[in-house]
């Protein structure tokens, strides 16, 4: 019987090994602790006072942490007020409402922006925000205050979901763009349309608000039952229906539920310059999300989150969100880029429904949607 | 068997239990007692869907597993038997299809499905057999690889056929890997929660996708911990009986460590290789393939626009990114390196501890398993609420994520051990002391050496599973220090073929910079180390 033997070299380049992990740590661990998030302005601009404060902004998965104009501004507060902004990233705004009620009064940060309006009504009743009248508030429109009229949260953008076209694709079918949410079921546009199960998307759930606000409480359901028997698909996220099954983007499908924003951004966001918008949106159809930003109860420093809070609903904070976090600014004062002015579509009225309504019926509503669309 | 002092191997798993006790078992606990109440168990146990989840996700689990234990036998034998060109390849190429995100690598096998396939259970099962081949391929195969040829060749000798030779000889021999990779297999698609979102009809949930559902879409947070406890005791039950069956199967080999795959000899040898190997990687490559040609292709045509601008967050004057992909790379690899370094040191000292010890072996052994099978939400907001006050307020520190990481990368580092001390013949501890030498240091000179092999290929687990971690990270990491497979989370999720073909070049990175590390790994710790 051999007795067993590890090759000095074996063990040798284990130990190598680990002393190369280890080595590799530590060449990057002098400066892991300053690496969070932070984009930490007073090292990259001179503060014209000496930053003593910092506070943190916890935001949805899609907010910059760093480089873009949104940060740059960060940058110019800080410098304004002596008040570092770090940003941290939460997740999507589930997860990060979720965080937030699970934390209230022990918040992980000082200031928390984009709980959108169907999440509204889950955030005031579990109180994780301090209530505050931002000095900007004049400048809101009253259609979006209105939907937290005590300042329990402050509106700071708005976003609509719309059913998006591909134009080239329905012009090869000899198709008009649908112009309402009752053409969807007309058999002219037979499996034509992609959607999110709303039980698992943002812009799912608001597009059947959308038909809810349509066709009522009682009436979206032998809708929704048309739209099966005309063909709908139905897949788990926003990725899935534009990315994969929404013909501009290689699908079959030239109608998907996505943003009103979308196509100015296929403008922006292609590989070469495009002149023209390549999907158009269908007005009627959109549902309104506001986001709100407001001041996490049981901060240390609620003073300095106020002066952010103010903060973001500048003219200038608000002039940068569109190209930077892909909304468009609540501030009814701010002029928007050239290329959003022509091609995004932001409709004089868009469909809404009030957040509590929102909230007493959501699961109701998705589970009856669930066993009527997908069984 | 002469045993350890208790003091030694008290020593060993005293690391171990406080890490699972502080970073796992606490805030677990916290968060089941803070929110679960009466009424929330009788609402989640009253619901029928309840029930019909828990079947769908116990069947499409069983199903998964057996399948990929059956198909993954094939290349887990070739891979270990025979020594051919890019082997080492091929193994880390299976190696990085297991621990790439989900939501990356689904959506690539989803450019690769039949339509009539698209969004099936099959399409599922299917995805679970190849992301979980590695598992086959590495557990067993380590095994596989230091069996003695002798008894097969006697066997044959005598008149048997290869069949009956597996079944009589080999089968049991490997039977204690298998068993582990069987419950290996089990634990991810038990919990699968990527696949099911990417591939699977809406509509379809196991219990891990409704924790997530009902704990952030819904805010029912104590409904989420209740379903998160049912998912515990299913998969409670199934580690003990796995880490008994382990027990009982295992018998003492002649590990061979020296002993090395052979160039394949007949034609028929030759052939076989060839055609086993050819599959396995075409599996493997097209996945890795397809993420290639998203990173090139827009609906207006082909670009290499995401990969010559890949450098620079800047997309057009003035409009920037808001992430920054290198920064994203070098936050994931030193994240990867300190979860490779804690779950290589916890998982060696555990599996010493465990193959030392009897009972209170299992009982770590099973518990170590526990955070793959706990859903990531939970802990993570376990974590939350109960590191959030001085002395223990971590929850903003950097290095909570490669401890979150290191949670689901030990139990790796033990199963990739465990199996390879338990085989050391009990015998050669006996010679050792009959020459005079005490249990300390019988063990020492005896077991110990068998250690480093199994632990490299553990330590290169460690370092995958970490680099491509999405779950976990998303939850704890306050640092917003994106790593990679975040970074392509977001990319992905946005409007614009630009950001979408950036995501994927991206996601190639990340499948470059695994297939690299494992393979480096492999060869430092001498997979096959050769001289």
């Amino acid at each position: 019987m051999s007795a067993p033997r590890v090759t000095p070299p074996t063990r040798l380049a284990a130990l190598a090994a680990a002393t190369a992990l280890i080595a590799a740590a530590c060449a990057g661990s002098d400066d892991t602790s300053a690496d969070t998030a932070t984009m930490d302005p007073a090292e990259t601009t001179a503060p014209a006072q000496s930053t003593e404060e910092t506070i943190t902004l916890v935001a949805y998965e899609s907010f910059p942490s760093e480089g873009t104009r949104v940060n740059e501004l960060l940058g110019e507060f800080a410098e304004q007020t002596g008040i570092d902004v770090e940003i941290l990233i939460a997740g999507d705004t589930g997860t990060m409402l979720s965080k937030a009620e699970l934390s209230a009064g022990n918040p992980e940060g000082d200031v928390m922006w984009g709980i959108d309006s169907t999440f509204l009504s889950r955030a005031i009743d579990s109180e994780i925000f301090e209530p505050y009248t931002a000095a900007g508030l004049d400048a809101v429109p009253a259609a979006l205050t209105d939907l937290a009229p005590n300042g329990e949260a402050t509106p700071v953008d708005l976003g609509d979901v719309c059913i998006n076209y591909d134009i080239a694709a329905l012009d090869r079918l000899g198709l008009e763009p649908p112009a309402t949410l009752d053409d969807l079921t007309d058999p002219a546009y037979q499996d034509l349309l992609v959607v999110q199960n709303p039980a698992s998307s943002s812009p799912g759930l608001a597009f059947l608000l959308a038909t809810i606000d349509e066709f009522g409480a009682d009436g979206w359901q032998a809708y929704w039952s048309d739209l099966v028997d005309n063909g709908v698909q139905v897949v788990d996220g926003w990725t899935a229906a534009y990315y994969e099954r929404f013909s501009y983007a290689g699908g079959d499908r030239p109608l998907v539920v996505s943003y009103g924003s979308s196509p100015p951004f296929e403008v922006l966001f292609a590989e070469t310059e495009l002149d023209a918008a390549p999907t158009g949106v269908v007005e009627s159809t959109c549902y309104r999300q506001v986001e709100f930003a407001g001041v996490l109860a049981g901060t240390d420093q609620p003073d300095e989150a106020r002066q952010l809070v103010d903060f973001l609903l500048t003219p200038e904070f608000q002039a940068a969100l569109p190209l930077d976090v892909f909304v468009f600014p609540a501030n009814g004062e701010v002029e928007l880029d050239p290329v959003f002015q022509e091609y995004a579509v932001i409709p004089e009225t868009s469909r809404e429904l009030d957040p509590s309504t929102i909230d007493a019926n959501r699961e109701t509503w998705i589970d009856e949607w669930t066993d009527l669309v997908i069984g | 068997m002469n045993r350890l002092p208790r003091w030694l191997i008290g020593a060993l798993v005293v690391g171990p239990v406080m890490g699972l006790v502080v970073f796992y078992a606490w805030p677990f606990v916290n968060l089941v007692v803070e929110a679960v109440g009466a009424e929330s168990v009788r609402t989640v146990i009253g619901r029928s869907r309840t029930w019909s989840i828990v079947w769908f996700t116990t069947w499409q689990a069983v199903v998964s597993t057996l399948l990929t234990i059956v198909v993954g036998l094939v290349p887990a034998w070739v891979i270990a038997r025979f020594d051919f060109a890019g082997r080492r390849l091929l193994l880390s190429l299976l190696t990085a299809v297991f621990v790439l995100p989900t939501v990356v690598m689904g959506a690539a096998f989803l450019a690769l499905l039949p339509d009539s396939l698209d969004r099936t259970v099959w399409a599922v099962i299917g995805a679970h057999i190849v992301f979980n081949l590695a598992v086959v391929v590495r557990t067993v195969g380590t095994v596989w690889e230091h069996l003695p040829a002798d008894m097969e060749d006697a066997a044959a000798t005598l008149g048997a056929s290869p069949l009956v030779v597996f079944r009589e000889i080999t089968l049991p021999l490997i039977r204690p890997a298998v068993t582990a990779a069987a419950a290996i297999i089990f634990l991810f698609t038990f919990t699968s929660f990527g696949v099911i979102r990417v591939l699977g009809a809406p509509g379809t949930r196991t219990i891990e996708v409704e924790v997530w559902r009902r704990a952030t879409q819904l805010g029912q947070v104590d409904q989420a911990a209740v379903l998160a406890l049912l998912q515990l005791v299913v998969l409670g039950l199934l580690a003990v009986w796995s880490a008994r069956s382990a027990r009982r199967h295992s018998r003492a080999l002649e590990l061979r460590p020296l002993a090395r795959p052979q160039k394949p000899r007949t034609p028929r040898d030759r052939l076989i290789v060839g055609l086993v190997a050819g599959i396995t990687a075409s599996v493997a490559v097209s996945p890795l393939v397809a993420l290639v040609v998203k990173s090139l292709s827009t609906p207006t045509g082909w670009t290499f626009t995401a990969w010559t601008d890949l450098g620079s967050a800047e997309i057009r004057p003035g409009i920037t990114l808001g992430l920054d992909p290198l920064d994203a790379l070098i936050n994931s690899l030193q994240t990867a390196a300190w979860t490779t370094l804690l779950a290589t040191v916890i998982g060696a000292l555990a599996s010493l501890g465990i193959a030392a010890s009897g009972r209170a072996g299992r009982v770590l052994d099973a518990g170590l398993l526990l955070p793959i099978g706990t859903s990531a939400v939970t802990i993570g907001f376990g974590m939350l609420i109960t590191f959030d006050t001085a002395p223990y307020d971590w929850r903003s520190t950097w290095w909570i994520v490669p401890v979150g990481h290191a949670l689901v990368a030990v139990p790796f580092v033990v199963r990739s051990t465990l199996g390879v001390l338990r085989s050391v013949d009990p015998q050669l501890s006996l010679a050792a002391a009959t020459l005079g030498a005490t249990p300390a240091r019988a063990w020492s000179e005896v077991v110990v050496p068998y250690l480093w092999r199994p632990l490299a290929v553990g330590a290169a687990l460690a370092a995958a599973i970490s680099l491509g971690e999405f779950g976990a990270t998303s939850f704890l990491s306050r640092s917003g220090g994106e790593t990679l497979p975040i970074a392509i989370e977001q990319l992905l999720g946005r409007t614009g073929s630009l950001l979408q073909t950036k995501g994927y070049a991206l996601a190639t990175i990340l499948a470059a910079a695994t297939i690299g590390l494992v393979m480096v790994i492999d060869r430092m710790g001498g997979v096959d180390a050769r001289r």
